[in-house]
């Protein structure tokens, strides 16, 4: 959170503290102001918090341990089946969310492990191609599992997720506060989305500022000396695996309960790619950047299908071009002109595998 | 003097070319050790057994009493070998002390869980990370770019950086290859000093270099290597006398070049 408030231009060098109430406050108060524009914005907002923590897991294998991963979307879907499988009338199992979540996690990090073992001696464009058939592995087994026994349902899905019941608290249903005021389930999911950003991106800087990130990051930039001080770099890369597998994870099982459907078609190649392009658009490498990316990605389209439809209408009397065409084609020219003036994303990383300030007498003014 | 490593019958062949054949040689507790020989000698080919890049097609290396895995470079460090690069291999994208930070890896213990939850000893560990590299930076001469990421270092201060990295494996025996490679007078001449700094602060230096003016005043003991043989073994005023080391760098009756030929 620091670092998305030192990310406010001018306001975050000038006074930090001030940034960082402007960044609580634009968090909690988005769906209010998503809610203005109605209710459909207050969806794509929880979307948007599921993207973010899928670009948080993704940056933790990608931009931090430098191991391209084309087929990230698995994890998601992992957790999302896992959810589904033991939250719903497919097995007729409804077990509390507090043991499916974790469990998706599980299966999640599993998966990664999986995936991590035999491709640990891949990098770059050998590794990104055996991930990509990894991830459409996953894909094609959830679509054809449903047969000779019927496991997955098949490209039908799994309908009637249970949604989340925190304790009692069942999170799909309006929340009554005293008399007057009733929150909306969309918010509910949104503010527990945002707790589960929140507590990532903890965690994950956490991890950055440690033995570990600092392993991760010297098996980026240069694999041999990374084993000359000593790193297990088999150790390390599978923990970077499955550790960005686990958000995946987590991410997939609230998507399965917020949707209360999956189906393998969620779980394309295109999502993986949708998934890395917002945080090289973002600044691979950098918390802040890597949340802006995810937001700004999982917005733009959707502002473009309100806005691109109602302006043809009004133009031509007619819809010429699908929003879902003009989607791709803005993505791609947003990515080609971040490409040129911003090579390195929007909030461009810079090197933080260490606090400084530790020490005494040392200033953490980096 | 208490051996530290022992090579014994070092053979490494890449395909029909034999690098090393046969290498045998001891290095002592305390003493700069210095192996030499022209390009193509098989120096580094000996780094990379040693340092576990290489597994060796014969022969065995016992360090501290122990035999040393082969082809298990992160074992050898923890043993306590640690190497630097003859091309500078730094993280780049990261600061100085950050790379040092990172050389400490294998003498921390904080797991995943412990560093998740921030532990009062993974953060307490965490410190001592943090003030041990400041120390080092300072050791080797380059604390003020402390916060400078690696690339924008000058040349003389990336060998410094990397040699700072290597000692925060905590090594007992620091192996060098080609430090002074690249670098005027003045940075030789201090460099010199450090490995003489390091020498007398109990690390075991084993030196591969070009420099013979170098080598001859610093090494306390050298390794002449020439087409994968060993041909000499001394201490450096002997060596400077001995007949196959003349010919070998002079060229002299070109025996050995038939040798490799074949």
């Amino acid at each position: 959170m620091h670092e998305l408030a030192l990310a406010i231009p001018w306001l975050g060098k000038r006074n930090p503290a001030a940034a960082r109430g402007v960044v609580i406050l634009l968090a909690v108060a988005a769906p209010l102001i998503a809610m203005l524009f109605g209710k459909t914005w207050v969806r794509i907002l929880d979307f948007a918090m599921l993207y973010v923590m899928l670009a948080i897991g993704l940056n933790l294998v990608v931009g931090f341990a430098g191991l391209l991963d084309l087929g990230y979307i698995a994890f998601y879907a992992v957790g999302a089946y896992t959810f589904a499988f033991l939250a719903s009338p497919q097995f007729e199992l409804h077990l509390p969310f507090w043991l499916v979540l974790p469990l998706g996690a599980g299966c999640a990090a599993l998966a990664g492990i999986v995936l991590g073992l035999p491709t640990l001696r891949l990098r770059g464009d050998y590794l990104a191609i055996v991930t990509l058939g990894f991830g459409e592995i996953v894909r094609i087994f959830l679509n054809n599992l449903n047969q000779p026994i019927n496991i997955t349902n098949g490209p039908q899905g799994i309908n009637m997720i249970d949604p989340l019941v925190l304790f009692g608290w069942d999170v799909s249903k309006p929340l009554k506060i005293g008399e007057e005021i009733t929150v909306n389930s969309l918010f509910q999911y949104y503010y527990i989305f945002l707790a589960f950003v929140a507590l990532s991106v903890v965690l994950v800087q956490r991890l950055q500022v440690s033995r570990v990130g600092r392993a991760w990051a010297a098996i980026r930039d240069d694999e041999l000396a990374a084993k000359a001080i000593g790193i297990n770099t088999r150790n390390m890369k599978l923990l970077a695996f499955s550790l960005g597998a686990t958000f995946g994870g987590v991410s997939g099982g609230l998507f399965a309960a917020f949707q209360g459907f999956v189906s393998p078609e969620s779980f394309s190649l295109m999502e993986s790619i949708a998934v890395l392009t917002m945080i090289v658009f973002g600044g691979m490498g950098n918390l802040a950047g890597v949340i802006v990316g995810a937001l700004a990605l999982t917005a733009l389209p959707e502002v473009l299908r309100y806005v691109a439809i109602p302006v043809q209408q009004a133009l031509f009397d007619k819809v010429i071009l699908d929003p879902e065409v003009l989607r791709m084609l803005l993505l791609s020219l947003a990515m080609i002109f971040m490409m040129l003036l911003r090579p390195a994303g929007l909030i461009p990383a810079y090197s933080r595998y260490s606090r400084p300030e530790l020490v005494v007498g040392k200033e953490g003014g980096k | 003097m208490i051996t530290l490593l022992e090579a014994r019958g070092i053979t490494k062949r890449f395909g029909g070319l034999t690098a090393l054949s046969d290498v045998s040689l001891t290095i002592r507790k305390g003493e700069v050790y210095g192996l030499i020989g022209p390009n193509g000698a098989g120096k580094t080919t000996f780094f990379n057994v040693l340092t576990g890049a290489y597994v060796p097609d014969g022969g065995e290396l016992v360090f501290n009493g122990t035999e040393l895995p082969s082809g298990k470079p992160h074992q050898v460090v923890e043993a306590g070998i640690a190497r630097t690069f003859q091309n500078i291999r730094l993280f780049r994208d990261m600061t100085a002390l950050e790379n040092v930070m990172a050389g400490h890896h294998i003498r921390s213990r904080a797991n995943p869980f412990a560093i998740l939850l921030q532990t009062r000893q993974a953060r307490e560990e965490e410190r001592l990370i943090t003030e041990r590299a400041y120390e080092l930076l300072r050791y080797v001469g380059i604390e003020r770019f402390a916060d400078t990421v690696s690339k924008n270092l000058s040349y003389g201060d990336q060998r410094r950086l990397e040699i700072a990295r290597a000692l925060a494996t905590e090594p007992q025996l620091l192996a060098l290859d080609e430090p002074a490679a690249g670098m005027n007078a003045t940075e030789t001449a201090k460099l010199r000093e450090l490995v003489q700094t390091i020498r007398h602060d109990g690390v075991t230096v084993l030196l591969i270099e070009h420099d013979v003016k170098l080598v001859m005043g610093l090494c306390d003991r050298l390794a002449v290597l020439d087409f994968g043989k060993k041909i000499a073994e001394d201490v450096p005023a002997e060596v400077q006398k001995n007949d196959a080391v003349i010919s070998a760098y002079l060229g002299g009756h070109g025996n050995h070049k038939a040798g490799a030929a074949a």
